[in-house]
């Protein structure tokens, strides 16, 4: 049996499967304050009377780091950056203590100009009279070679309780993304880990025994206890639980979107041959540019309870919401209430919907039924048109070889999934409008849980080998290697290749059926004058997202 | 946090699978160090630059300003579709105001191909910038263009698409001729009969820098735009002028690039040569995207830059200084030099002989154009190379007279070599004939 639990904004929902048929079931409302109590609240209601010990895992998916950044309730930390040439690093500034130290590499990773010790051991005595304790060190090209940051590491160790590295988040080339993501994981890191040592006595008080995983923003999971190291993998995992748990719904063989329509927002997905679509590039919070991988999904104010009115002659509907239907007690006209007007929806007071909808057709100077057949196409094809946007914007994605411009996979939706509420009354309009057969999916939920419980484990390598440097570095695993002048790039995806086991093992992969992507596999000839001085090689590989098939 | 000024769209496409060949300094290789720069950089995710797919040109596109013998195949690569594409990619995202300024860092270069291509020429098959141009022209209704090329090799290909073009005023500044690659740009070279004037070069001394570089943009290119007033400014963005760089003998520094690109203020950019990979491209490509954007680029600067030691002497200054008065007299002469150096004849000829040193073709031109005071006039050129192709083409410019069209339809009825061609750009019509 597995257990899934996802702690969203206003309920959690939990899961008990066998197989992937659902045993059991919770809704539970979240407590906001306390989201340990919510998981705890919802884990005793599916283990009652159950032999615990038949449990092989648990997935949790939280708002906690989520909600931690947004309501600005996380830990003071020190941000030492050095950079060399390039952007004034004063642009980057975070933290509660922020300052560019001595040091530089370049883009190959060669040394620029050294560390400087003593200004180092100042500048901590400076930062501990704050009492800051959570120090990030970033170096620009820092993926390029670790040095830097493992020197300042070692000589600032004594004065911090923990220390935060950017290589360690991310083999990717991205100086302000590596910045802002070491400072989240630094930043999140204490709240984290009180709730992570509270769930993990609970699951042992109850006798838990098998693993317990926290579920990732690109829809797979991580252990526990791996979690606690880099806590900002876990934003925005209710979203990936949402997606994870349309996978079933969906078919194998083509591409599919999903749309996940409720009162305020429509959030969409995208599934390439049921394989959910990745942003390699990092997320946003809070504006802030990480390098947190994450399903690719776009939210557009339009949902149910979108404000609908009329301005000079045009019907207009959303983005914001000013509350519910009129039809269900609200102040304003939505799409809900056209939706009642037109005997859709069988909820709701009919008269108010009437009203609502008459207000908006005196004004349009057409007819009730007309005018709620208008809101109801118009809201449909808002949503219509953002899934066609961001279907471009995802095959428009720049690439860098005249093999990916000319042959690189292209996305061509055959089916679109619904969930949510109004579900049903979008589908056939969706339908009609995309001309893309569009299912609703109903009973969805507890979905979300049941993606958290199957979502598998995923983790990516990204190596970077420089024979004429004669080093090879997978900066995120804190593999370094001395390598010969003939090493290839065979050799390189080789090594990548059982870093990534490795790592999965780690992360309580399924050895057995692992799917493996490669992002990056590129070899280049670094010719001085007319020679070769060696080889430049970028793999980058990544476990695919999925369901666990037990 | 940084937010761009100008809203900038980039086009990057480094092509990481197409070489010329393996050692070539046009290989996979040029462009990896500046895409770990700007992506390491963060450039791409600053609030208002945004990077766009390139698009691919059609035939018709590179139609408008070549004739490709014996046809456009044979002298392209799918890559070539692809880096004129991106050109034109900037170029659309420009003309429909979704960006203020744009910059195409694409590779291969197009710089040094003419109107007629039998092959390669200084690493260059077509020609990107005018390709990019005619579409401007042809889509968009641009009049009156200007490209400035401080490629540092002499922009000898664009300066033969556009020679009888009054239209477009072709500025190109270089190393001096006579100390590099093509050998040609004197100030001598003036444009075609009907657009004398609006070709003009600007060689400079080897070790030119900063100072001198940045003196002849403001004191001789500048008042010659602000006279021309131009509908869009289009700067053929080499970064070969580096001191670092291994083909060519100038001293200039990224922070000369991006104070160049600063002052010029072009809408569009279009990267041309550059093949310092390591040392020069990823701090000149990051100094000019941020000037651009209008965002402050004064911590980029190469590793090793001393600038008091790439200063040029006294001497130079004062050469550059003569060759930029030089420069602004001629262009304040224009409407008299006509008659000066071609007279009145109803229709003028010319021979020459060029060079194709990539693909190591010799070619033979003989060409006739029409005395028009209306239009760039029309143009016929019979060609041959030593691959044994005789060509005719014939081209009426996109703003033709009618006179001068009849012209070329008259010659085009009479043509009789191996291949002829009918371009006409104002009508968007492209014909061939074989004998």
């Amino acid at each position: 049996m597995i257990i899934g639990i996802d702690v969203g904004g206003t309920h959690t929902d939990g899961v008990l499967l066998s197989g992937d048929k659902i045993e059991k079931s919770v809704k539970i409302p979240t407590k906001k304050d306390n989201l340990y109590q919510s998981v705890i609240e919802a884990l005793d209601s599916l283990i009652e009377n159950q032999d615990v010990s038949k449990i092989k895992r648990t997935v949790l998916s939280t708002t906690l780091t989520t909600n931690a950044v947004v309501q600005k309730k996380t830990s003071p930390v020190a941000v030492l950056v050095s950079a060399g040439p390039g952007i004034d690093p004063k642009y980057y500034e975070t933290g509660d203590f922020y300052k560019v130290v001595t040091g530089a590499l370049d883009h190959r990773g060669r040394e620029l100009v050294k560390i400087d010790e003593p200004e180092l051991r100042k500048t901590a005595e400076d930062i501990k009279e704050k009492g800051i304790q959570n120090l990030a060190l970033i170096s620009k090209f820092s993926p390029r070679n670790p040095i830097h940051e493992n020197q300042k590491e070692k000589i600032l160790s004594p004065y911090f309780k923990n220390i935060f590295k950017g290589h360690n988040v991310s083999g990717h080339l991205n100086f302000p993304g590596r910045i802002n993501t070491t400072w989240l994981n630094a930043a999140v890191r204490d709240s984290y880990e009180d709730f992570f040592s509270s769930v993990s006595k609970s699951f042992e008080k109850r006798g838990i025994k098998s693993p317990v995983h926290i579920l990732k923003a690109d829809g797979g999971t991580m252990p526990l206890t791996e979690s606690v190291t880099f806590p900002a993998q876990t934003i925005f995992s209710g979203p990936a639980a949402s997606v994870m748990g349309a996978i079933p719904e969906s078919k194998k063989d083509i591409d599919s979107i999903i749309l996940d329509i409720g009162g305020t927002t429509t959030d969409i997905a995208v599934l390439a041959k049921g394989v959910p679509v990745i942003s390699q590039n990092g997320i946003k919070i809070e504006n802030l540019k990480t390098l947190i991988r994450a399903i690719e999904t776009k939210s557009i104010g339009a949902g149910g309870d979108s404000y609908v009115r009329v301005e000079n002659q045009n019907l207009l509907i959303g983005p914001e919401r000013k509350g519910p239907a009129m039809a269900f007690g609200g102040d304003f006209p939505t799409p809900a209430d056209a939706f009642v007007f037109l005997g859709e929806i069988n909820e709701g007071d009919f008269e108010k919907a009437k009203k609502a909808i008459t207000s908006i057709a005196q004004e349009l100077k057409i007819s009730p039924e007309d005018a709620a057949e208008q809101i109801a196409q118009k809201a449909s094809q808002n949503i219509v048109n953002a899934f066609n946007e961001m279907i471009l914007e995802i095959n428009n994605k720049p690439v860098y070889t005249l093999h990916d411009f000319l042959d690189g996979y292209v996305l061509n939706p055959k089916e679109i999934l619904v969930l949510g509420a109004p579900a049903k009354v979008f589908a056939k309009r969706i339908e009609k409008i995309s001309k893309i057969k569009t299912i609703p999916v109903t009973n969805f939920s507890i979905a979300n849980a049941k993606g958290a419980a199957m979502a598998k484990p995923t983790c990516t390598v990204t190596l970077f080998a420089d024979t004429a440097q004669k080093k090879a570095y997978a900066v995120s695993e804190n593999y370094e290697e001395s390598i010969p002048s003939n090493y290839t790039r065979e050799d390189a995806f080789a090594k990548t290749k059982s870093l990534l086991y490795a790592k999965a093992e780690k992360m309580g992969a399924d050895m057995k059926n692992l799917e493996i992507d490669t992002i990056e596999d590129m070899s280049f000839n670094m010719i001085r004058g007319y020679r070769s001085s060696g080889k430049n090689i970028r793999i980058s590989l990544q476990i695919r997202p999925g369901l666990v098939s037990e | 946090m940084l937010k761009a000024k100008n809203k900038t769209g980039l086009v990057f496409f480094p092509a990481f699978d197409w070489a010329i060949d393996p050692t070539h300094p046009e290989r996979e290789e040029r462009l990896l160090y500046t895409k770990d720069q700007v992506f390491e950089e963060g450039l791409m995710d600053i609030e208002g630059i945004k990077e766009f797919k390139p698009l691919q040109v059609t035939k018709n596109e590179i139609n408008r300003a070549h004739f490709c013998v014996p046809d456009i195949e044979t002298v392209t690569t799918s890559s070539h579709f692809i880096s004129a594409g991106g050109a034109k990619a900037i170029a659309e995202k420009f003309a429909k105001k979704e960006i203020d300024k744009g910059f195409a860092l694409v590779r291969p270069p197009g710089h040094h191909a003419m109107r007629v291509v039998h092959g390669g020429r200084g690493f260059c098959n077509i020609n990107i910038e005018a390709i990019m141009i005619e579409y401007l022209r042809k889509e968009h209704g641009y009049k009156k263009i200007a490209i400035v090329d401080t490629d540092c090799h002499h922009g000898d290909g664009t300066q033969d698409v556009y020679w009888h073009d009054p239209d477009v005023l072709f500025i190109s500044l270089h190393q001096d001729g006579r100390t590099l690659y093509p050998g040609s740009g004197f100030t001598e070279e003036l444009g075609g009969p009907n657009a004398c004037g609006y070709t003009l070069n600007i060689p400079l001394p080897p070790n030119t820098s900063d100072e001198g570089y940045l003196y002849t943009i403001e004191n001789c290119v500048l008042p010659i735009l602000s006279d021309f007033k131009p509908d869009i400014i289009i700067n053929s963005a080499g970064q070969d002028n580096h001191y670092t760089d291994p083909i060519t003998n100038m001293n200039f520094t990224a922070q000369g690039y991006a104070k160049l690109t600063t002052l010029l203020n072009p809408d569009i950019a279009v990267l041309e040569g550059g093949y310092s990979i390591e040392a020069a491209l990823p701090y000149v490509n990051a100094g000019i995207i941020l000037a651009m954007a209008g965002l402050d680029y004064s911590k980029v600067k190469e590793p090793d830059c001393n600038p008091a030691s790439l200063k040029e002497s006294p001497e130079t200054m004062t050469y550059i200084k003569n060759v930029c008065d030089k420069v602004l007299a001629l262009w304040d002469s224009k409407n008299d030099l006509k008659k000066r150096v071609y007279g009145d004849d109803l229709i003028f000829k010319r021979s020459r002989n060029i060079m194709y040193d990539t693909d190591g073709i010799f070619e033979r031109q003989f060409e006739h154009v029409t005395n028009c005071d209306k239009c760039g006039g029309a143009l016929k050129i019979d060609s041959e190379s030593d691959r044994g192709w005789k060509i005719t083409g014939i081209h009426a410019p996109a703003n033709v007279c009618e006179k001068c069209l009849d012209q070329a339809e008259k010659w085009y009825k009479n043509a009789a070599s191996e291949i002829n061609y009918f371009h006409d750009n104002k009508n968007d019509r492209f014909e061939r004939k074989k004998r």
